[in-house]
This record gives structure tokens, C-alpha cells and sequence, in this order.
């Protein structure tokens, strides 16, 4: 006896992910050409949460642009305003004092660790693992935010930066709960390691999953973690060493293969090297002015400017250009989360629908940044 | 005007270029080298593939309204040599400008390139899916265009500090 009265007959249908859904970490939406179970084309679709930013920073000064920039990587603010503040800074010619040199290095860098553990832990939740994990991360999410809010008020819009410094001092309880989250972190990173590195099921849904060659990693223009992870040794910190960063040791930790778990490992290592540099940031802080005293009415030679620093995404760049006009004649913002975003494709077509959901974890956008 | 770090010298990457595709390079500065726009791809591919100039990435990919004319501005990294290279075109037709879609050098410039096209009206020929990114098919204009929606005194930019004409000075 026969079942099959014909040919096995299939076609390809569509699939719409979005824009709300948990895995799509905000309002960002893919549709998916599916062919039973592989994806034969994604299409994305961007820009529920376009606010327009680079318009209306033409029309406000370049004190009041600040704000703008916290708002669009909201899960990154400190790294956003310091790469603003650094073209703002190389436009006009302003020279910062070192006690906020060394404070911007330890915002930034606490940012990195806030940032990346949300990354990780969104990763983990798109693998399956949904919310234990994440919610274990949060802790030193919550620690860090907790600094930032002592600091300046505001836990992820946190406009502390200033073109010439930072907006405040840290108040004097910020340095014990810096020093107890140095000190708790090793052990809370052992914990993520118990819990994930063996865990069977993490590394059947990562290892080998979407992986990117360092060439194509290159010419697809993929920074941060996404190209270590690849196997390039590329961190601005390194190669541009901005601000002061050639004064601290550390190590750009770099992967093998290039797959959702290299992309894991390299953001958990540059966890443990971001506190070795807000370390070293603590040990060397001087005292003096953590501002200069800059003009509001800021008025920079007709000029460009292009500043970059090494977000916890990747090349985070400021392209400003004055006319010689109170308000930037324009304000680009290099976004590394759409960027990233250039190989999805790549990534995705061939491989099954859940593989596709972790390389996007992997990926680890932020859709304000997307969108601007 | 301060150059970034490890900037090199637009003069110096004009002469080389101009010396393999000649008459490739219209203007260089200390900062940035202005090739001609319909040979853009031509100067990109050779820079990538000279293996002194080394440009394996293009870092970042915008455009500059000029009011008259449109700059569009290729950031290029070497990544073994760790410099950057400024790279512009200028694009005189301010109604419809265009030039050719460097997607083939470089795979980076695929959403850069519809970013640019969203926002500023810069049609990138040859791109793979040339669409509006992040605005809707239909949407009037292109609004980081200086004369966005023809809104006269409005746009573009801030003229002034706010009551600096009344003689009020901002700090």
C-alpha cells in the first residue's frame, strides 16, 4: 500500500517576526521566506521608533545635542555621550581635564559591563533559557545603574557628559559600591559559567550557529564584538586609544569561528577587562576640575569633525559638521546596531527559524540606535 | 582643523590615486580626498586592493547637504595598518542626485547606502534593494534635505543663540 498518492509538494510561505515580539529586543520587525523549515530570505523592516534625530540636532546647540545622544542607544547612553562629546570637543578645540578623562573611562566602561550583560542575557533568553539567566545578569545591570543613578540622576538617559568634561562628581558613597561591584564581580562571572559554559543545550544552540569568516566580518563593515569574535583583534580603545586609554593594560579578547558562542565568550571576557581597566581608572584617579569651563553658546570654526569610540556594539561614531553656526550644519551618527545588522541576511538564509533568532541575540541591537 | 587619530593625509592619498586612475582625484585636503563621483567605485576598489593604502573596511557611509550641492563621505579603515582614509564625492545635481553604489567593494554599504537614500534622496545605483529604510514608500521628501517640504525660515538649522539678537548673551 502507498500513502503518498503524488509528489511531496511544498512552497514557500511567509512569516512575519514583529515588530513587537520578545525576541526582536524592541520594535523591529522581519518577515521570513520560509521554505518548510529553512529560511530561503529575510527581509527587514526598520524604523517604528525612527525620532528623527538627526534633523533636530540641526536645529539645537551643541550642548543641547547631548541629550539626544543617551536616547538613542539607550542601553549604552555613557558610550553614546562620550563619543558626541569627543567630536564636539575636536570640532571646537576644547581640552578636558584629566580627573574627567579618567571618569569618562570608568562611565564608559561600567557601561560596557551593564550593556553586555543585558546582551548575554538576552542571548540566553532567545537560546531558550527564558528569563532565569537574564535576570541573573540584570544584578550587575542593576549595580551599575544603580552607580550611574548616584551619580547623575538617571539610570539609562544619563546626559553626563559635557563637551569639556563630565557633568558632576561622583558623591562620595558612588566609591564603595564601585569597589563592592569590583569585588563581587569575578564570582558572579564564575556563576555564569557554572550555569552556561556546560549547560549542553546553550551550546548545542550557539556553537556553530551563524557563523561569519573574518573577511567577510571585515568587508561588512561588522565592529566590536561581532568582528573579535571572528578572529580580528579590532578595538578602537587599541587603535585609536581616545581620551586616555593608552594609559591602562588590558586585553582584546578574540574568538576562534565566529558563531553565536564566540560572540558570547568575547562579550563575557571584555566584562572581566572592563574591570580590570575601572580598576586601574579607580587606583589612578586624580583630583582637580572634572569640568573646564566651556560656553554654552558654542560656536566651532566652520569645520568636520568624525570621533569614534569603541561602544559595547562596535564603532560608534560622531560625523558633525559646523558652518560656523550656533547648531551643527550636520549630526551623523555611525550606528553600529544597524550596521551589524548588514550580514543578517547572510546569516540567516539556510539555517531554521530559531537558529535566525539567536544570530539576531548574537547581534545584540538596540533598536533606538537602529531607528535614530 | 585637528585630524583624527591616524588620519592620513588627503594630499598624500590623492597623489597615489590620481597616479593609478588618472584624473580620478578633483580635490584633496588635509583631511579628505574628493573623487569624481561616477569613478567612485574605481577609487574605493583600488584602495582596498593597494596594499599600502589597505582599505579593508568602509567604516562609515553619510551624505552632507550643501544647500547647492551634495557632499557624500566614504570612511575607510585599514585595519592592518590602522589608519583612516576621508574619502568625498560631490554630487552638483542638488534635485536628483546620484552615483553608483559601492555594495560591490564593500558589503558594509548595504544599509548604510539605504539610510542615506532614505534620508537624503541620494539614489546609490546598482544597490542590490534600493527602498526607503526607515520612512514608508510614499513618504513626502526626504527630510534631511536642507529644503525639506520647501519650509522656508523654518529649516534649515538654528540662525541663532535664543535672544542673542536682543542683545542677551548666552554663557
Amino acid at each position: 500500500m502507498t500513502l503518498l498518492t503524488h509528489e511531496p509538494y511544498s512552497e514557500p510561505y511567509v512569516l512575519n517576526i514583529g515588530p513587537q515580539h520578545p525576541s526582536t529586543h524592541g520594535v523591529f520587525r522581519i518577515r521570513v521566506v520560509m521554505d518548510g523549515e529553512r529560511i530561503d530570505d529575510i527581509e527587514m523592516i526598520v524604523g517604528y521608533l525612527h525620532r528623527s534625530m538627526e534633523k533636530l540636532a540641526e536645529e539645537r546647540t551643541y550642548t543641547q545635542n547631548i541629550p539626544f545622544t543617551d536616547r538613542a542607544d539607550y542601553l549604552a547612553g555613557m558610550s553614546n555621550n562620550l563619543g558626541y562629546c569627543l567630536a564636539a570637543e575636536q570640532l571646537s578645540g576644547v581640552e578636558v581635564p584629566d580627573r574627567a578623562q579618567y571618569l569618562r573611562v570608568i562611565f564608559a566602561e561600567l557601561q560596557r559591563i551593564a550593556s553586555h550583560a543585558m546582551a548575554n542575557g538576552q542571548l540566553v533568553s532567545d537560546a531558550g533559557a527564558l528569563q532565569t539567566p537574564l535576570l541573573y545578569m540584570w544584578r550587575e545591570r542593576e549595580k551599575v545603574l544603580d552607580l550611574f543613578e548616584m551619580t547623575c540622576g538617571a539610570r539609562l538617559t544619563t546626559n553626563y557628559m559635557r563637551i569639556g568634561g563630565v557633568a558632576f562628581d561622583p558623591p562620595p558613597e558612588f566609591y564603595p559600591a564601585v569597589e563592592q561591584l569590583l569585588a563581587d564581580l569575578p564570582d558572579r562571572i564564575d556563576e555564569y559559567h557554572t550555569l552556561l559554559i556546560e549547560n549542553e543545550i546553550f551550546l548545542a544552540r550557539t556553537k556553530g550557529v551563524a557563523p561569519i569568516s573574518a573577511e567577510d566580518a571585515i568587508n561588512g563593515s561588522l565592529t566590536g564584538p561581532m568582528l573579535r569574535a571572528s578572529g580580528v583583534p579590532w578595538d578602537l580603545r587599541k587603535a585609536d586609544a581616545y581620551g586616555i586609554y593608552d594609559r591602562f593594560k588590558f586585553e582584546v579578547p578574540v574568538g576562534r569561528v565566529g558563531d553565536v558562542w564566540d560572540r558570547f565568550m568575547v562579550r563575557m571576557e571584555e566584562v572581566k577587562q572592563s574591570a580590570s581597566i575601572i580598576r586601574q581608572a579607580l587606583d589612578g584617579l586624580p583630583a582637580g576640575a572634572h569640568k573646564t569651563d566651556v560656553p554654552l553658546a558654542l560656536r566651532p570654526e566652520p569645520g568636520e569633525a568624525y570621533a569614534r569610540v569603541e561602544g559595547p556594539r562596535g564603532e560608534l561614531g560622531f560625523y558633525l559638521v559646523s558652518d560656523g553656526g550656533p547648531a551643527p550644519a550636520r549630526f551623523h551618527i555611525r550606528a553600529p546596531s544597524l550596521i551589524n545588522l548588514s550580514l543578517l541576511k547572510q546569516m540567516a538564509v539556510g539555517s531554521s527559524l530559531p537558529d535566525a533568532i539567536v544570530a539576531l541575540g548574537s547581534i545584540d541591537i538596540v533598536v533606538g540606535e537602529i531607528d535614530r | 582643523m585637528p585630524r583624527a587619530v591616524h588620519q592620513l593625509d588627503g594630499h598624500d592619498v590623492g597623489r597615489r590615486l590620481n597616479a593609478a586612475l588618472s584624473g580620478v582625484v578633483l580635490r584633496a585636503t588635509e583631511e579628505w580626498v574628493e573623487v569624481e563621483a561616477g569613478r567612485i567605485v574605481d577609487a574605493l576598489r583600488w584602495l582596498r586592493d593597494d596594499p599600502e593604502m589597505d582599505a579593508a573596511q568602509l567604516s562609515c557611509l553619510t551624505a552632507v547637504d550643501q544647500h547647492d550641492r551634495f557632499e557624500v563621505v566614504y570612511f575607510l579603515q585599514s585595519l592592518d595598518n590602522n589608519h583612516q582614509i576621508e574619502v568625498k564625492a560631490v554630487l552638483e545635481d542638488h534635485d536628483t542626485p546620484s552615483l553608483p553604489s559601492c555594495y560591490s567593494v564593500y558589503t558594509g554599504a548595504l544599509l548604510q547606502e539605504l539610510e542615506t537614500y532614505d534620508l537624503m534622496g541620494i539614489r546609490f545605483e546598482g544597490h542590490p534593494d534600493l527602498k526607503r529604510l526607515f520612512l514608508w514608500e510614499g513618504f513626502p521628501g526626504h527630510p534631511l534635505r536642507k529644503d525639506f517640504l520647501k519650509l522656508e525660515g523654518r529649516f534649515p538649522g538654528l540662525p541663532s543663540f535664543p535672544y542673542e539678537e536682543q542683545g542677551v548673551q548666552a554663557r
